[in-house]
């Protein structure tokens, strides 16, 4: 005789949904689902009639059709004729280009600053932390302004740089010169000189984007110039656990790491072009647009002043007795910050550091100020007032900024994942 | 033994020699230059170009700024000032143009005569901000605090008092109806009841009671239109509200992101994601071009509004993850012992973890509030009259001021400069304040 189910487990009561911890959180995750559902569908419902009374459908059509518009500078070949997709794809390439220059460039000033705040030398401190406030605390905005107003009202015209034969003849000079001869800021663009090949192999052209063939070739051979030199290493390094001695490696590493790359590269007929100046501009060489020049600029040297912080404050959270320690060990200097202090002073300085990645590729949509077609520039800009579609536009430029940063931030978990303290 | 040395050695002093100097390359002036700005080559390099770039950044900036005009109407004017003074070719700074248009960088297009109203409210903000950042003021402060928002909201935008009356009224009912349910139906229904009754008294009788009571007593300011606004009102009105709004909203994220109930902790950290991973100006366009797309047909309102909710929504991502941060920080034991206590779920988050959890996160609230206000100015690409380029674009537009580039930044650039870098002051007085280290 089976008993009566009354008797075996405890009753259940509707009042247990909300008094019984064992229920309540599946009561409470219920309500919430409702209600954010019910929320949801509202501003999906208010979202429909809306566009029934406009008399329009949620379609991404007008990304195919001809986009009308030039964008300068830009990365892959592109024209008014081009559509909407292509120049996304433009203006997405140039903030892409703007947040990786941007990095870098921000990196550097920031450890430079860092490093340098800590120095003994009073001068040299001061003026760090007084480049740190002031950069701190000031919108980036405003840089971006100043810089580009600076390059558009502070600089020469490109014809300034002009020589003429007449002006040789009466003895002038230039009304501006280039910096080493091979460098100049003009009010228009910042022009340097740029590496080419001169028998470069042609480039694979995928319709969409044009690959130099030349340069993949280049990154193929330093690609297997890198894993050779890993091999030498562990080579080296097994050997040493058999015989007790390593082999020196340093030159056979060089070797192998330089030569192939500098045959290749004269193989190719290598050489580095200079602009000139001709007529009323300079040819040859690369132009970097001003508006380029001063976002790039000013967002490295924003973020470059956080960037600073951060690094100060990773190195001072390593404490004394941890190079004590590797000295008391015996251990030299240079392996000293490279066994002890580093790995110790990065685990603090990694995660806001790439916080601070993110927030430059964000900022980078500011490139409006600047007057930058970056991907808010084109997108959710020139694309935006031309289709009228604001809904799709604006829902594509949040989707893509969304992936980035969520590219960043999941590269930073797996690096926070692998350095993490193992706690017991 | 101990007068052996007084018979063998010859001479031996018996009395101390005054103390010397240390010789002059050892002390005062010449040791701090030498140990500070020339001890070794790399140092004594670092010095001459830290010096030389500081010289020549002074010295191509200061002449410039001195031979500013501060009398003139028009940029023209300054111009054949300074050249007057200083002969043909010399350039000078026209802080004429600060001098008769620094009104419009504070208060924007707000009505002259009544400047008194926003200068009022700034003046209570601090005294209701001062119970918040100091602990040891008074707490009976912290009412005047709670008002503030309501007599803010009168003084600046002007209007019948009833209206704001209500609001806080709304908030009052919602209190009451907690304390009248809470002993009898527990904190589930009472949480309910709460936000339930204020809603409907918002929604269905605030209006009336207001129209009826100003009728009754009227008690009105001149109204000002949100268009009036500009300059630094509309940086402190976005960053001010922002916070404050954000700071409740933040809180329960950052609960909710550590909640053990799946879906919950889903929801706030997708939410969390999804604000901070897009641009600031993105969701600022949402505010201005699609939000009327997802509200019911035909409801249009007022734009700082719309700025404020979207920069409501930003500030609490934020805000969610540096209280997250505290709440990591608090070790296990004051969870487990609130559990040993026997406290539930909001108790203990009431009574142990949040008091000690908020007051470690006041820098990192601070520092989101300086992020939030700088980044009030990006408020100008959706047309509002933001201090950095909208008041300036404004008035360079003006023949008298056309064509002026470094003054406004400079302006403009120190006032933030103030106002930020005394806040962040504040947040590292206070974070060695809290600093319970070991």
């Amino acid at each position: 005789m089976a008993a009566s189910p009354s008797q075996i487990g405890p009753v259940f009561r509707p009042s247990m949904l909300l008094y019984d911890s064992r229920y309540r959180s599946i009561t409470i995750q219920i309500v919430v689902l409702l209600l954010v559902m019910a929320g949801i569908g509202w501003l999906l419902h208010n979202l429909f009639t809306n566009l029934a009374q406009l008399g329009r459908t949620l379609d991404f059509d007008f990304l195919g059709r001809r986009a009308g518009y030039e964008i300068t500078p830009s990365l892959i070949q592109y024209s008014a004729d081009n559509t909407h997709w292509r120049a996304l794809v433009v203006g997405l390439l140039n903030t892409l280009l703007v947040a990786l220059v941007g990095c870098i460039l921000a990196t550097i000033v920031g450890v430079l600053v860092g490093v340098l705040r800590l120095s003994n030398n009073w001068l040299v401190g001061r003026l760090m932390t007084v480049y740190v406030e002031v950069f701190r605390n000031i919108p980036v905005l405003l840089w971006i302004l100043m810089l580009f107003a600076v390059l558009k009202e502070a600089t020469p015209a490109p014809n300034a740089y002009r020589l003429t034969p007449a002006m040789v003849e009466a003895g002038q000079s230039a009304d501006a010169s280039m910096f080493l001869g091979s460098f100049a800021v003009t009010n228009r663009y910042t022009t340097m000189p740029t590496p080419l090949l001169s028998r470069g192999p042609g480039g694979i052209d995928l319709g969409f984007v044009n690959f130099s063939g030349g340069f993949l070739i280049l990154a193929l051979i330093l690609i297997a110039s890198i894993l050779a030199v890993r091999y030498l290493g562990r080579r080296a390094t097994r050997i040493q656990a058999e015989t007790g001695k390593r082999p020196t490696t340093w030159w056979q590493s060089l070797l192998i790491l330089f030569v192939p790359v500098i045959l290749a590269l004269w193989a190719m007929g290598f050489y580095i072009q200079v602009p000139e100046i001709t007529s009323f501009n300079f040819s040859g060489g690369i132009q970097l647009s001003n508006g380029f020049v001063a976002l790039t600029l000013a967002l490295a040297l924003y973020t470059g002043a956080f960037i600073a912080e951060i690094v100060r404050a990773g190195i001072l959270a390593v404490s004394r007795g941890q190079s004590e320690a590797a000295f008391a060990l015996g251990l030299r200097p240079g392996w000293t910050m490279r066994l002890v202090i580093l790995p110790q002073a990065l685990r603090v300085i990694v995660p806001p550091l790439i916080s601070q990645y993110l927030n430059l590729t964000k900022n980078s949509s500011l490139a409006l100020a600047a007057s930058y077609l970056d991907l808010r520039g084109t997108l959710g800009g020139i694309t935006l007032n031309q289709t009228g579609r604001g809904l799709e536009c604006m829902l594509l430029l949040m989707a893509i900024y969304l992936i980035i940063s969520l590219l960043i931030s999941s590269g930073m978990n797996v690096f926070n994942s692998r350095v993490r303290l193992k706690e017991r | 033994m101990s007068d052996v040395h007084a018979q063998t050695v010859p001479f031996v002093r018996k009395s101390m020699l005054p103390e010397a100097e240390p010789p002059a390359r050892q002390r005062g002036v010449p040791l701090w230059l030498r140990e500070n700005l020339f001890s070794g080559w790399f140092n004594t390099i670092l010095t001459i170009l830290g010096a030389a770039a500081a010289i020549w950044l002074v010295a191509s900036i200061l002449p410039w700024m001195l031979r500013g005009v501060w009398n003139a109407d028009s940029l023209r004017e300054c111009r054949d000032i300074v050249i007057e003074r200083y002969g043909e070719g010399v350039t000078g700074a026209c802080w004429a143009m600060i001098r008769e248009r620094w009104p419009q960088y504070i208060f924007g297009m707000y009505p002259q005569d009544i400047f008194w109203r926003p200068t009022l409210a700034f003046v209570l903000l601090l005294v209701a901000i001062a119970p918040v950042l100091y602990l040891s003021l008074p707490r009976k402060l912290l009412i005047f605090s709670a008002l503030y928002p309501a007599l803010a909201y009168w003084l600046l935008w002007g209007g019948t008092i009833w209206l704001p009356v209500m609001v806080l009224v709304g908030f009052a009912l919602g209190w009451g109806a907690l304390r009248l349910v809470l002993p009898r139906f527990g904190a589930i229904v009472a949480t309910a009841v709460a936000v339930l009754v204020p809603v409907l008294w918002w929604g269905l009788l605030a209006g009336d009671a207001a129209q009826d009571l100003q009728g009754l007593v009227p008690l009105a300011l001149r109204p000002v239109g949100s268009a009036a606004f500009g300059g630094f009102l509309l940086s402190f009105v976005l960053g001010v509200t922002g916070v404050s709004l954000s700071l409740p909203l933040g809180l329960l994220l950052s609960l909710g992101r550590r909640s053990d109930l799946p879906l919950i902790h889903y929801l706030c950290v997708g939410f969390i994601e999804f604000i901070r991973g897009v641009p600031l100006i993105t969701l600022l366009f949402t505010a201005s071009l699609l939000l009327n797309y997802f509200l019911p047909p035909n409801s249009d309102f007022d734009i700082i509004l719309r700025v404020i909710i979207m920069v409501t929504l930003f500030a609490a991502a934020y805000i969610a993850e540096v209280i997250r941060g505290a709440l990591a920080a608090l070790p296990r034991g004051q969870y487990e012992a609130a559990d040993a206590l026997g406290l539930d779920y909001w108790k203990a988050q009431r009574l142990i973890i949040l008091p000690q959890a908020l007051k470690i996160s006041i820098p990192g609230i601070v520092s989101t509030f300086i992020g939030l206000f700088k980044d009030t100015t990006l408020v100008v690409f959706i047309g509002l009259r933001d201090p950095l380029k909208g008041v300036t674009d404004m008035i360079r537009q003006t023949t008298a001021w056309k064509g002026i580039y470094w003054e406004p930044y400079i302006f403009v650039g120190a006032l933030f400069f103030v106002i930020c870098f005394s806040m962040s002051r504040y947040a590292m007085y206070l974070e060695r304040k809290l600093e319970r280290g070991h």
